[in-house]
């Protein structure tokens, strides 16, 4: 176990799934025609004024219900700075009175992350810069897109309380499903609707002092988050082990080089000179209004893999049972779990079989059939595998049996695996022996030469437990 | 004396008269006098034609064009108008028309009012005397050799010199009230939220507000019963509205506690305060209860408006960076650009309040500075609520002297102190009126002002018209 200890906050910025932006009545629609979506008011025309979107609110009680935050009054504040795709010069943002305070979200591993904040805000324009290497410096010229300027957007501010980078991915995931799954953003990490930028640092373990943290920007799926996170504490840690200090900076994840890159170093804080935005009034939502926005939110996830797990006969940290309500076919498995069908195999087709096009179309009944034809023994998994497909294929219904019957599958029986093993030794002796040696991976070769003779038809399980126990 | 708007509308509407010929005879005015003057920034003669040529076809074809049919009015250079350049009297925006019209100005024109041109104005709304205009000042129609006051100097002086019936201005610290003082006008600052502020420039949001400018108190009441009332583009438009104040103007005074702000007549010119007492002895006469009120926070008003107005301007003008409309000046970067833009685009005094507001709002000064001026508004709203228990309506001077010579005030501070009592209602967002009431020493003319509690428009506006009937 190192000497260090890695401590990890993240910064989550979700595009709302509203029909409108924040402040206008433009439509909130990505990948139109640059410079469609715009009005005076995105546009921070002269003499425009912004309107709070009601839906923004909306979404954003949900999601504090759904991170069990205290939903607040509170009060939108202008953050001033200088960017050209900033139509105003300064965003609209919530400061130090935020809609959303001191939540947590529960990781499938039972882990609870302290959610600090989260906070409504208008998203800028997005800039492309022609020559050069694509960045504003050494560009020739910068065209602005303000389609996006105005896109609602959430700020959810974590506590420092993530420890690995396997932790990080765990929170992004669970976060991105909690957004989907209440409604609040489709969460689209390729497509930018949702954007994660991460702090982290590394302290001696057992301190309870915060080591100096770096921010790393430009992350831009799950995975990036863990290899970033993994090479930043790699970095941090061999330069404290060199006895050299953290410097705190702003760092840029290079996807390509696999590296964290300086953007920019933090001298002094800076200074958004914050104030109260005069255009916009309170946000003060009725207690009627929280309470309808509590009762229409959906079954989390925690709560649908807590739902699954009784059925399914094992715990809702179960890895399978968390790619179930991942993939939302966790509905899906309790009925065919309800029609009869083996919880295991149930939820084995799901976790591996049922991940293709289509698949979440399974008629659960047809899954439940097939399930309990592989544990009655009258198709091996290979067949099994076979058969789902077809079903697939055919738009998710079907009879399991009929279709094995029609593929000719039929459970070998017992003499005839023998002699089909026996064949199989007696063709490739040298496999025999390095099996007898002990070497397992020559059991390879055996299995394989079973399943040609018997055209897929043996159980493949069946064969290496013949084999095992004819080694003795 | 130039027709009311109300004579106009009257006449437009039952056929006596026609659009076009009044437009015809403003513009005659603006034509012979304009020139010495210089209310406007853009005269729209042949827009104005046409609307009234538009107004005309109604009333013929047996319509009713709206309460202000066929009335010439002047709008403040700061306000939108679709398609017309709206400049702001700033070099920055340079050839830039809105795409859509202030909500005012789509009211105004619903109800029949013809713009025949866009005024002066001190750059941005940041003055008191219409000097700090890129395009040269406005000069006061009853003596050129001084200021019209400011900051909306080019609405004010238009009307007191017959260039139109009705004057639209904006008021963040006095710029209606001011100008019509000093241009011997009726001028309206509402009560904040009264009037939508959709389409006005921004100078600073939590204190601006439209009124109106006319020559007497009933076309005020016509103007802002049009102009008035919830918009839901703005959110800080008050929903319920401004209860409608032509419909009660003649209900007189008897009864009404009237209080004179003592801290407001502290270092006024003499010949202005023995206008107030004139003033306070007519609405006495009329049957009013007049006293001496005590709103001691309000000497605090003017340090504070320093510090607050500049603030939301340092944010509110950050958007002409060059980038999207108004002046570019190119430069090999992005900063470059913008610090030449705004460089080359601002003049002095806006310089000198986005500077100021910058401060204001950094992080180690906030507290000492926006902060403390946020806790000092307060207080003086908290004193307004104290002096309304006792008085319906509050009267002072609108401001210490009569029109000053140009060029007079160089020192800034100077010019600031001109707005010292008029700045109070803009920081409680209440709603005031000035109302010319004789003329002082030097025969130019003097301003009363009204000050009243929030939607109190309609109590106000009765002892401004008694004030108008004594004068």
């Amino acid at each position: 176990m190192s000497e260090w200890e890695l401590v990890i906050g993240l910064e989550v910025h979700a595009e709302l799934a509203t029909r409108t932006k924040i402040f206008c009545a433009c439509p909130n629609q990505f990948g139109d025609e640059p410079n469609r979506n715009i009005c005076p008011v995105c546009l921070g025309l002269p003499g425009s004024l912004p309107v709070l979107n009601r839906q923004v609110v909306e979404l954003a009680i949900r999601l504090g219900e759904a991170l069990h935050c205290a939903v607040q009054n509170s009060v939108f504040h202008r953050k001033n700075y200088f960017y050209p795709d900033m139509p105003k010069d300064y965003q609209i943002s919530q400061y130090d009175q935020p809609i959303d305070v001191g939540g947590w979200l529960e990781l499938p591993s039972g882990a609870r992350i302290g959610i600090t904040r989260a906070h409504m805000e208008e998203d800028t324009g997005k800039s492309t810069h022609l020559g050069g290497d694509g960045r504003i410096h050494g560009a020739s010229a910068s065209l602005v897109d303000y389609n996006r300027a105005g896109v609602p957007l959430l700020e959810i501010v974590s506590e420092p309380d993530i420890r690995s980078a396997d932790e990080a991915r765990s929170y992004v995931s669970e976060l991105r499903a909690i957004l989907v799954a209440a409604g609040v953003s489709d969460a689209k990490m390729e497509e930018g609707s949702m954007r994660v930028d991460a702090n982290v640092s590394v302290r001696p373990r057992g301190s309870d002092t915060f080591g100096t943290r770096c921010e790393i920007k430009n992350l831009n799926s799950v995975r990036s988050v863990g290899r970033a996170i993994e090479y930043e504490e790699r970095r941090q840690i061999e330069l404290l082990d060199a006895g050299e200090r953290i410097r705190q900076e702003t760092r840029h994840w290079d996807e390509g080089d696999s590296r964290t890159h300086t953007l920019r170093v933090k001298e002094d804080a800076d200074d958004y000179r914050y104030f109260f935005e005069p255009d916009l009034v309170p946000v003060e939502p009725s207690p009627e209004w929280l309470k309808s926005a509590r009762a229409a939110l959906p079954l989390l996830p925690a709560e649908r893999r807590v739902r699954l797990a009784g059925p399914a006969g094992v715990s809702a940290t179960d890895n399978a049972v968390v790619i179930t309500v991942e993939r939302a076919m966790d509905e899906i498995a309790l009925a065919a779990i309800a029609a009869g069908g083996a919880p295991e195999r149930v939820l084995v087709h799901i976790e591996h079989n049922l991940a293709v096009e289509g698949g979440e179309q399974i008629d659960p009944h047809a899954l439940a059939a097939l399930t309990r034809l592989e544990v009655a023994g009258g198709l091996t998994a290979t067949q099994a595998k076979v058969v789902l497909a077809e079903l697939v294929a055919g738009g998710g219904r079907g009879d399991p049996a009929a279709v094995a019957a029609a593929r000719g599958f039929e459970a070998m029986d017992a003499s005839a695996l023998e002699a089909a093993v026996d064949a199989a030794i007696a063709a490739d002796p040298d496999a025999w022996a390095k099996f007898c040696a002990g070497e397992q991976k020559a059991a390879g070769a055996l299995v394989g030469a079973v399943m040609k003779t018997t055209k897929g038809q043996a159980d493949g399980k069946a064969v290496t437990a013949l084999l095992q126990r004819r080694r003795g | 004396m130039t027709d009311t708007a109300a004579a106009i509308a009257a006449d437009v509407r039952a056929g006596r008269r026609r659009a076009l010929d009044i437009v015809e005879e403003h513009l005659a005015r603006i034509d012979s006098r304009e020139h010495e003057i210089h209310a406007f920034n853009l005269v729209l003669a042949d827009r104005a034609r046409a609307a009234a040529a538009e107004i005309d076809r109604r009333v013929a074809a047996g319509d009713d064009p709206g309460p202000l049919a066929g009335v010439p009015v002047a709008l403040k250079d700061n306000l939108c108008t679709r398609g017309v350049p709206t400049t702001c009297s700033s070099k920055i925006l340079d050839g830039w028309c809105p795409p859509y019209d202030a909500t005012v100005v789509q009211r105004l024109e619903s109800a029949g009012a013809i713009a025949v041109g866009k005024t002066n104005l001190d750059e941005f709304a940041m003055g008191s005397s219409t000097e700090n205009s890129a395009f040269g000042p406005t000069l006061n129609p009853h003596d050129s050799r001084r200021v019209a006051g400011g900051s909306s100097g080019g609405s004010a002086a238009a009307v007191a010199a017959g260039f139109a019936a009705v004057g639209l201005g904006s008021d963040t610290g006095g710029s209606i009230r001011l100008p019509a003082s000093f241009c011997g006008v009726v001028g309206v600052k509402p009560t904040y939220g009264a009037v939508s502020r959709y389409g006005l420039v921004a100078f600073a949001s939590s204190l601006d507000q439209i009124g109106p400018l006319t020559t007497t108190v009933a076309d005020a009441a016509v103007v802002l019963d049009v102009i008035g009332g919830h918009d839901p583009m703005d959110s800080t438009s008050i929903p319920e509205g401004l209860p409608p104040v032509a419909d009660g103007l003649g209900q007189g005074v008897r009864g009404l506690r009237i209080g004179i702000v003592s801290e407001l007549c502290d270092g006024i010119a003499s010949d202005v305060l023995a206008r107030v007492d004139a003033a306070a002895a007519a609405l006495e006469h009329a049957g009013a209860h007049i006293d001496k009120v005590s709103v001691p926070p309000v000497t605090y008003g003017l340090t504070a408006y320093y510090l607050i107005a500049p603030a939301e301007a340092s944010s509110n003008l950050a958007r002409y960076d060059g980038v999207r409309y108004g002046l570019r000046v190119d430069a090999p970067d992005t900063a470059s650009m913008n610090a030449a833009t705004r460089t080359a685009g601002f003049g002095d005094e806006v310089k000198r309040r986005i500077m100021l507001g910058t401060y204001a709002l950094s992080a180690g000064y906030y507290e000492a500075y926006y902060g403390k001026a946020l806790k000092v508004r307060r207080l003086i709203a908290d004193a307004f609520a104290v002096a309304y228990q006792q008085f319906d309506l509050l009267l002072a001077p609108t401001a210490p002297t009569t029109a000053f010579a140009c060029g007079s005030k160089a020192d800034p501070l100077a010019m600031y102190m001109t707005d010292v009592c008029t700045i109070p209602s803009n920081l409680s967002g209440h709603p005031a009126i000035s109302v010319p009431f004789g003329v002082g020493a030097d025969g130019l003319p003097v301003g009363i002002q009204v000050l009243a509690s929030p939607l109190g428009e309609p109590t106000m506006f009765r002892a401004a018209v008694a004030l108008e009937e004594a004068r």
